[in-house]
């Protein structure tokens, strides 16, 4: 990077237009809520400033902690699941279309991504519809493969339906790590693994000792975008679940949490000061997962350049 | 690793066409096929059913609307009930506007962040990434009340700004780490050059164009399957997007699946192309890109 | 450079073209006003737009009313932001009770006291919509639903069964179908968890707490949820599992209404709003018959519950014309269109509406041999946290699939109730 001498109008010119938007029309509206939970309702109208108080509560209050606590945990196993299964996945498939000159490779990246197009609404039915055990697949396939006693319900039952609804947001999502990597693995030039085939090195073994390390700081924003979007999930659970994410709140993440608290459900009336701040401790959450990435990991891969 | 003028040597897809290289051929087709089946079979699925009866979406649900099972209906009813051609454009324009702006605005931010060391520059970044780390819907009330006082309720405008507004985020965040892959080597040159940081911008950019490409996927797909800010800034007839105008066969307590199959089958088909539209021009830009 | 004049050229259009789309306000004929109906009765667009709208527009051809619904789940929340932010439309479908309370409480609402017409509604009809001293009324009731059971004619004949009338009866018609064994004897899920609440507790539930008489007493604090008559509702309720779809668990509600109506289930617990659905969609006999009498008891209760009416918001632009629609609506007029257009959904006013549909009438019958009350948690005893509708999903669906004892059921609303409702804080 330049070090720069007059003054850096540029810097300026590139960065202010989409601050401006982005200020406007995201941080302030969004700020503008957060604010609400460090504030209480006041006797006969109004608000007071109530500092944490509102955290306090969510955290250890008899009626929001066993939520808050159920959907904080739910949330952390339906990000693993996507750590362990879809990425690793999207890095394969990535890999194997990375290969130079591969037949039907345009073919193969839009079916791979076409589930990724998709709506939540259709996902859902489209899921639910197979595994449902009055009409699903699920239940015709296990049988003749002779595995009836195997099938169950999985999404009506409290042990397997946040585990299932994963693994229905992995098929959903793979297609962006496998753009992602593929993007970043067809950036590699030829001459580099050219010389590497050269000296007879097999197509995995060129993979791991040279393009992985290469795309590592993809590896990076693959995981944190992963983070980022797992802990802010909402869409697939309600759509499917319902804003009381259950069965007995099984399913329950923070997103779904957040949306119930804030907009109420049912006979439910909204509670916006404690729904900011369960959207104040998602951000908390998630901030705490980006700024060791930003701060630490982005410094300290060296970029090869290319 | 580079040549001697300085500039990378792009990958080179050869007219003579070699083996993949990554285990054997068949090995890797049969992975490939196999998640391809994986992931495009339920989609088929859907296809299928927004072709049958109501009743043979539900008793026959795995098998192609054969002669007994066809049925239009789905589509009859949305395009009789609804003004879907309009909604189409409606969420073209909406999609359209809004990426250009996510697009070159992000591009420009990421830039900047990438390529210059300035005080505060590590700050700026975190800024414009904290709006990815909150529950949007948190901020509606705010957002409408603006947009009320902008008077931008019920038209176009309003959800191009917020869209905007919410793509920027992560596009800035996605390019900022591509761009920083760029070589210092041409853009120097550039520089020595007598070109204006403005066209060393625009010289890095077609660089990054599978990273560009790949960004207008991310963003394209949860505007066009957004429900939410259609709902609530601009639910007027002139102005409702697809995925709207599909929820209104979503009852209480009777849904018309064929008509929401129907409309979310459509709905996926302009996504669709947009994508295979974009991933093009991914292989595309590292063959040209290179040089100008 | 060819590329980026073509993106610019390209952004510009769609800017051009978004402008376009911006809809000018329209100088129509002088006097022509639009009102827009907010409603989460999506299922209702044809019927309002066929129907109901065009008998309107026949009285007062300057008004011109659209409706224009929201999908129920995101209903509440839209209409809150909607109205907080001041964008919301001329007329408003109010839910029952405290939501609606709440909305007008917060002046979203306009009282409508002085509505002519207002007169044709009994004390009953708007206590869902009326403030808790009863003085001001902010909804214009619409219709009420009422709960029983329906089933397959077809399928009884078959089988030579009759309606049950006690629950001795109603569990051996159950054993009998179960045991023919081509027949899901009772159609219904847990996966969306509100039908074992609503379709189930609420419905046989009433017999148990003879209606308003138990409902007045849990709000008096003088009956707990954990008594023995609402222990037994559950305990029945528990009964119904072995009756259920192989793996209903995972059974979503449309899932029940399509394998009744695709003739595969022999009863479904139900709401009187399913009759114009499966009018339309089965292809059989049905009857109907309301919930099955306890040993013991003689006279019968049945949830008759007020369900949805229409009110005015309070910052419409037009207010006069909002009124005139609202008057209208209190009409026999619309009285008869609305029961007759959407069977199964009972117009509130005192006036006489003859149904045409004669599965709607088997419903309304029960009125003159029953007694009436309403869901039990939904006046006043849903204002707090933990919210006792949303509980009592949740333990219902939980006794129905056998996770939680009909004793553990009853404990847990009833602690949640305690937490915060003071007249069942005493003792």
């Amino acid at each position: 990077m330049r070090r720069l001498r007059q003054f850096p109008f540029h810097i300026i010119v590139f960065i202010l237009p989409a601050a401006t938007i982005y200020t406007a029309f995201m941080i302030y509206p969004l700020f503008d809520s957060l604010r609400l939970s460090l504030h209480g309702a006041q006797e006969g109208g109004g608000e007071v400033f109530v500092g944490l108080q509102n955290y306090g509560r969510l955290v250890a209050d008899s009626l929001y902690a066993p939520r808050f606590w159920g959907a904080l945990r739910h949330n952390v196993l339906f990000f693993v699941i996507h750590m362990l299964v879809q990425n690793p996945v999207g890095l394969l498939l990535a890999a194997l279309l990375s290969a130079r000159h591969l037949p039907g490779l345009a073919v193969y990246r839009t079916l791979l991504f076409a589930p990724t197009v998709l709506s939540f609404v259709i996902v859902g039915f489209i899921w639910q519809l197979m595994l449902s055990p009055l009409w699903g697949i699920a239940g015709g396939l296990l049988r003749a493969a002779g595995l009836a006693a195997y099938f169950r319900p999985w999404l009506g039952l409290e042990g397997s339906a946040l585990v299932t609804l994963s693994l229905i947001s992995v098929w959903q999502f793979v297609g962006i790590p496998l753009m992602l990597f593929h993007a970043a693995l067809i950036g590699i030039p030829d001459d580099l693994l050219e010389a590497a085939r050269v000296d007879g090195a097999s197509g995995w073994r060129v993979f791991w000792r040279i393009e992985f390390p290469l795309i590592l700081p993809v590896v990076g924003l693959v995981a944190i975008l992963t983070y980022v979007g797992n802990f802010n999930a909402f869409d697939l659970i309600y759509t499917t679940q319902g804003a009381l994410a259950g069965p007995n709140f099984s399913t329950d993440i923070l997103g779904t949490f957040f949306y119930r608290t804030f907009f109420g459900f049912q006979l439910q009336l909204g509670n916006p000061v404690m729904g900011a701040t369960v959207a104040g401790v998602m951000f908390l959450l998630i901030l705490a997962g980006v700024l060791p990435y930003l701060f630490i990991w982005q410094r300290r891969i060296e970029v090869h350049e290319l | 690793m580079s040549t001697p003028s300085g500039l990378p040597t792009p990958r080179v897809i050869s007219a003579a066409p070699s083996p993949p290289y990554r285990g054997n051929a068949l090995g890797v087709h049969a992975i490939l096929v196999g998640y391809a089946l994986v992931a495009i079979l339920p989609v088929l699925l859907i296809v299928m059913n927004s072709f049958k009866t109501r009743a043979a979406i539900f008793t026959h649900p795995y098998l192609p609307p054969l002669s007994g099972l066809f049925s239009l209906i789905g589509y009859q009813t949305m395009f009789e009930r609804a003004h879907f051609a309009r909604y189409f454009a409606n969420s073209a324009i909406v999609a359209g506007a809004a990426m250009t702006v996510i697009l070159l605005l992000g591009a420009m931010a990421g830039f900047a962040l990438a390529e210059y060391r300035f005080r505060g520059n590590a700050w700026v970044g975190l800024y414009l990434a904290l709006g990815i780390m909150i529950p949007i819907r948190l901020g509606t009330v705010s957002i409408l009340r603006i947009m009320s006082d902008l008077r931008l309720v019920n038209t176009l405008f309003a959800l191009i700004l917020v869209y905007a507004a919410q793509g920027l985020p992560l596009a800035v965040f996605i390019l900022q780490q591509f761009m920083r892959q760029v070589p210092r080597d041409l853009k120097d040159a550039a520089r020595i050059d007598g070109m204006s940081e403005y066209r060393v911008f625009w010289l890095v950019l077609p660089l990054v164009r599978p990273a560009v490409a790949t960004v207008a996927v991310f963003t394209m797909i949860p505007i066009w399957n957004d429900l939410w800010f259609p709902l609530i800034l601009a639910p007027g007839e002139a102005t409702k997007t697809v995925t709207l105008g599909a929820q209104q066969f979503i009852g209480q307590f009777l849904s018309d699946w064929n008509a929401i199959l129907a409309s979310l089958t459509l709905a996926m088909v302009p996504v669709l192309a947009a994508y295979m539209l974009f991933s093009r021009s991914l292989i595309r830009g590292l063959t040209t890109g290179a040089f100008k | 450079m060819a590329k980026v004049r073509l993106s610019c050229l390209l952004a510009t259009l769609f800017f051009l073209l978004a402008g376009y789309t911006v809809p000018v306000p329209q100088l129509a004929a002088q006097g022509q006003v639009s009102l827009t109906i907010e409603s989460w009765r999506n299922d209702d667009l044809p019927v309002w737009q066929d129907t109901i709208l065009p008998a309107f527009t026949k009285h007062y051809q300057n008004i011109k009313a659209v409706f224009g619904p929201t999908a129920p789940t995101e209903y509440n929340a839209a209409l809150n932001a909607k109205l907080s932010g001041t964008a919301a439309g001329d007329l408003i479908t109010c839910r029952p009770f405290d939501l609606s309370l709440g909305l007008f409480k917060q002046g979203f609402l306009a009282p409508l006291n002085d509505l002519p017409g207002m007169s044709n509604f009994g004390p009953v009809a708007k206590s869902a919509w009326i403030t808790d001293d009863g003085r001001t009324v902010f909804c214009v009731p619409m219709a009420s639903v009422i709960h029983g059971f329906i089933y397959n004619a077809d399928i009884f004949k078959q089988l030579g069964l009759t309606p049950p009338k006690t629950e001795a009866e109603f569990f051996q018609v159950l054993d009998k179908i179960k045991q023919d064994g081509r027949y899901v004897p009772l159609a219904m899920g847990t996966a969306d968890q509100w039908e074992a609440a609503t379709m189930g507790f609420q419905n046989i539930g009433p017999n148990y707490w003879k209606g308003e008489q138990g409902r007045q007493a849990l709000i008096a604090g003088k009956a707990k949820l954990t008594d023995p008559d609402y222990v037994a509702v559950w305990r029945t309720l528990a009964k119904w599992r072995p009756y259920l779809a192989s793996g209903f668990e995972a059974q979503k509600y449309p899932d029940s209404q399509n394998l009744f109506t695709l003739g595969k289930a022999a009863i479904y617990p139900a709401g009187s709003w399913e009759v114009a659905l499966f009018n339309r969609q089965a292809q059989f006999k049905m009857g109907a018959f309301p919930p099955p009498l306890p040993a013991g008891a003689t006279q019968c209760y049945i949830s008759d519950h007020t369900d949805i009416a229409m009110g005015m918001n309070a910052k419409t632009r037009h207010p006069e014309e909002a009124k005139k629609f609202l008057a209208w609506m209190t009409t026999s007029e619309f009285a008869s269109l609305y029961s007759n257009a959407l069977p199964g959904f009972f117009s509130l006013s005192n006036q006489k509406v003859t149904l045409k549909d004669p599965l709607a009438q088997t419903f309304l019958d029960w009125r003159s041999t029953c007694k009436s009350t309403i869901r039990n948690s939904y006046q006043i005893l849903s204002r707090g946290e933990p919210n006792l509708e949303n509980e009592l999903w949740r333990v219902s669906a939980g006794v129905i699939s056998g996770k939680l004892s009909p004793e553990e059921a009853a404990v847990q609303v009833q602690n949640g109730l305690v937490k915060w409702y003071k007249p069942q804080q005493t003792k």
